[in-house]
């Protein structure tokens, strides 16, 4: 290691200013604090902090997501083959594919998200923030496989600048940024973005896969959105595989089911939910009532169930497993920097995503994914709910004030 | 009755460098000269009373408050003034006083307790009054304060602090004529707190807190915040038993002793130990032939580590006047990615580290931030550590914002940068919480004045 160190140290003068590269000073300084530890000490205040930084914050939450990437591998080769009418089901083979199929997006969505971020930082002359790194991964896993690259492009560089950097970058943000890139793509280009087209992977891999175009599933919310089932049963029969197969309550769990890539499965996200609530990254409080609001919701939703908005026929469990509401629970609600900052904001935040995702899928068929537009819905309210906390804590001194006055 | 108050929340920072268990007895160190910084009496514009070269009695005024000349800062001991060491726009930065033997400042005690004028005027002339804190600003009381309660805090919390446990009959019998006097002062109570294992019966006219848990628990602004919290408009005094006790034996015996024990402590010393000082003594003879000669650069802070003040080596001890701790500087260290680091050695609040879980392990924490300073990125981290009936984050944030009305309204007359130490540890955004308070504080005081 001394001769890295040695190395970023003959390199660092020519990034200082005057320097021939110092237009590229940010991206060596987060080369630099990357590798190596910033020997910067303490000036004021405590001389000793602990050592949990926004780094390890950030990669501990990649970490927590990777089950569900190499899961999504699986699924959207599972997903293909299944679609192709295979009989076999090779596993590396799967799993390379629906690598190899998501690739791309998300090498796309780092290559956007971060170029702007170095670009920023460069500008305003600060030390390169982190806050993309878990952005760019969780783009691809909450788009369609299939969704084009310069779709990917642009919708990330809109969200990075409009969402992100015009506020003062990382922690400075209202909205989560990596849903608003979802919610732009859903808006924008909604031919592209919906149906049963864009869900399955076709086309070939290196070789792998099958030559097939245009494999269709529909997601299974969608089946429902498009099913105009009368009663529970008649919804359990129109969801389906891609082979006509009907889905099983544990398939969902599982997350062998079409969908955005990283989402379907709600068993890893759970895994990723026990490495985020084991390392106190994520809030227990959100990703509690998360739930608990969608389990609320559901049913309700379940006890009034009515033929004009078939998704209310389904049971509480397969509200919890279908679509993004697992993966938004435990990875978007929690966000620290859009969501409540109090602790008793946070049950409220929570509990209320829950019930507006399911309320959005249920009674909108227009927009089968709820999870996402209640995490946004929530996050332009988590301030107000902030609000009526923080209120109760001044009444609380003030009242206190009166009473000694007295 | 004393009043029983359990924290909660808060954090025990197991540090390498403590004393012996059961350490008592403190070997007495000489110092050539004691000095004063006027910064450590915050709020006091410093006015000197003596000139380079005068001679000076233990407890004789070495300077006083510009807005009232009453309020005096004594020599902890008699000598001639030896330099007054003077910065930008001859900002006075220290008081150095050689110290000689000498006969020592006698004060007029026999009418003190007539009174609240005549307590007010001894503390005030015998330099004990400037050893307060106020809440609200955390600053030394004006002259003509008068203190809702007075708080004394009785013990010491922070990392490897040490206060004591044993008390004589006799210092018992001082601390009781201190707290009667004290008393004088406010309309309220007088406070003292202690903690579990300290032999300290409940001081006649004071109130017994008994305060049971980790860190901030010594704290006064802990103490104030679970007892009566300070509301706009009041004054509430502090100060810490070693200042109780030297008030005490002042007014038994008409003269100011300025000993203090002092607790030198931390990773860098070779054998942690208690040393009998004065007041102001040079730091160099009491960390001599201590220090461990492994070529780390040191960081020497007078104080703990979590609100003390770096220091020189040849500089001075700062207020409170109790402990040393040197631990190392860290700037020589080249850590490989040390974010991703699974070593158990490094000691985090955040179970993703394995010295987490090592409860019994003492750990070696350098002065690096281990980290870049970030926006306030994480929620709910400061409340994990801060007792008080406070949003810390949206305090911080106004006080940011400069908005007096949105501080009042969130407990800013309540707080001291000292509560904020171990929320400025755990942040994860690595954001100078004391500092940020401090200036907040500064700006109120001034703006409302």
């Amino acid at each position: 290691m001394k001769a890295l160190k040695k190395l970023m140290d003959k390199a660092r003068p020519a990034f200082e200013p005057g320097g021939k590269l110092h237009a590229f000073r940010s991206v060596y300084d987060g080369m630099d604090t990357f590798l190596f530890t910033p020997r910067e000490t303490s000036r004021s205040g405590v001389h000793i902090h602990d050592s949990m930084d926004s780094k390890r914050t950030m990669i501990i939450v990649i970490l927590a997501l990777i089950p569900c990437f190499i899961f999504g591998m699986y699924n959207t080769g599972y997903q293909h083959w299944l679609a192709a009418g295979a009989t076999e089901f090779p596993f590396w083979e799967m799993t390379l594919y629906g690598f190899l199929a998501v690739l791309p997006t998300l090498v796309v969505a780092y290559a956007v998200g971060l170029g702007i971020e170095f670009v920023v930082a460069q500008w305003r002359k600060e030390e390169i923030q982190e806050g993309f790194l878990v952005t760019g991964i969780l783009i691809p896993m909450i788009c369609p496989v299939e969704t084009p690259l310069w779709m990917i492009a642009v919708a990330t560089a809109f969200s990075v600048i409009f969402v992100k950097e015009v506020f003062g970058g990382t922690g400075y943000n209202i909205f989560n940024v990596a849903l608003v890139t979802r919610a732009f793509l859903f808006f924008a280009y909604p031919a592209q973005m919906s149906g049963d087209k864009v869900f399955v992977a076709s086309g070939q891999m290196l070789g792998l896969g099958d030559k097939v175009d245009g494999l269709t599933c529909a997601t299974p919310l969608g089946q429902i959105a498009t099913s105009g089932a009368t009663n529970a049963a008649e919804l359990t029969s129109a969801l389906t595989t891609a082979t006509g197969e009907p889905l099983s309550l544990w398939q969902m769990f599982l997350g062998l089911i079409p969908g955005s890539f990283g989402e379907t499965s709600t068993l890893f996200i759970l895994v990723g939910a026990v490495i985020l609530l084991l390392t106190g990254i994520a809030s227990w409080r959100i990703i509690l009532s998360v739930f608990a609001g969608g389990a609320v919701m559901a049913l309700i939703a379940n006890c009034f169930a009515t033929p004009t908005y078939p998704a209310s026929f389904l049971s509480v469990g397969q509200q919890l497993c279908l679509g993004g509401f697992a993966f938004a629970a435990v990875f978007m609600a929690p966000d620290p920097v859009t969501s409540c900052r109090t602790n008793t904001g946070k049950y409220i935040y929570g509990f209320l995503v829950g019930v507006v995702a399911i309320i959005i899928r249920t009674y909108n068929n227009g927009y089968p994914e709820g999870a996402m537009l209640s995490v946004l819905l929530m996050n332009a309210l988590a301030p107000l709910i902030d609000y009526c906390v923080v209120e109760a804590n001044i009444r609380r001194r003030l009242a206190r004030t009166k009473t000694s006055a007295e | 009755m004393s009043i029983g108050i359990k924290i909660k929340k808060g954090l025990d920072l197991n540090i390498a460098g403590s004393l012996p268990e059961g350490s008592a007895g403190a070997a007495p160190c000489a110092t050539a000269t004691v000095a004063l910084v006027p910064d450590d009496f915050i709020g006091l514009i410093p006015k000197m009373e003596l000139r380079e070269g005068d001679s000076v009695k233990a407890g004789q005024p070495l300077f006083h408050s510009k807005l009232d000349e009453r309020l005096k800062i004594v020599s902890p001991a008699s000598g001639t003034v030896k330099a007054v060491v003077r910065g930008e726009r001859r900002k006075i930065l220290r008081v150095v006083v050689e110290v000689t033997d000498g006969p020592a400042e006698t004060f007029d005690v026999k009418n003190v307790f007539k009174n609240r004028e005549s307590a007010r005027a001894l503390l005030l002339a015998s330099g004990q009054w400037a050893m307060m804190r106020q809440r609200p600003y955390d600053i030394v009381p004006a002259a003509d304060a008068v203190f809702r309660d007075i708080f004394v805090t009785g013990f010491d919390s922070a990392p490897l602090a040490w206060y004591r446990t044993e008390f004589s009959a006799d210092e018992i019998a001082d601390m009781e004529a201190a707290v009667k006097l004290l008393a004088l002062l406010t309309d309220g109570k007088v406070y003292v707190t202690r903690r579990e294992g300290m032999k300290l019966p409940e001081l006649k006219g004071a109130e017994t807190v008994d305060v049971a848990g980790p860190h901030p628990a010594s704290n006064a602004g802990t103490a104030i915040a679970a007892v009566k919290p300070v509301n706009k408009g009041e004054t509430v005094g502090c100060l810490d038993l070693p200042t109780l006790v030297r008030i005490g034996r002042l007014l038994r015996t008409g003269t100011l002793d300025c000993t203090t024990t002092v607790a030198v402590t931390g990773s860098e010393v070779k054998e942690p130990c208690l040393i009998s000082t004065l007041i102001g003594a040079e730091i160099a003879p009491l960390l001599k032939g201590n220090l461990k000669e492994d070529g780390r650069h040191k960081r020497i802070i007078s104080g703990n580590v979590l609100t003390g003040t770096a220091v020189a080596e040849d500089a001075y001890l700062r207020l409170p006047y109790r402990q040393i701790t040197v631990i190392p500087e860290g700037d020589d260290v080249d850590e490989f990615m040390g974010w991703a680091s699974l070593s158990p050695s490094k000691q985090s609040t955040s179970p993703s580290f394995p010295g987490h879980f090592l409860s019994k392990k003492l750990f070696s924490p350098d002065a690096r931030l281990l980290g870049g300073r970030r926006a306030m990125i994480m929620s709910g981290q400061y409340d994990k550590v801060f007792p008080m009936d406070i949003l810390p984050e949206y305090l911080i944030k106004a006080i940011i914002a400069r908005d007096i009305d949105r501080m009042e309204q969130l407990g800013i007359y309540e707080v001291a940068p000292e509560d904020f130490a171990l929320a400025e540890y755990v942040d994860t955004s690595k954001l100078e919480l004391q500092k940020i308070v401090r200036e907040g504080l500064d700006y109120l005081r001034k703006e409302l004045s």
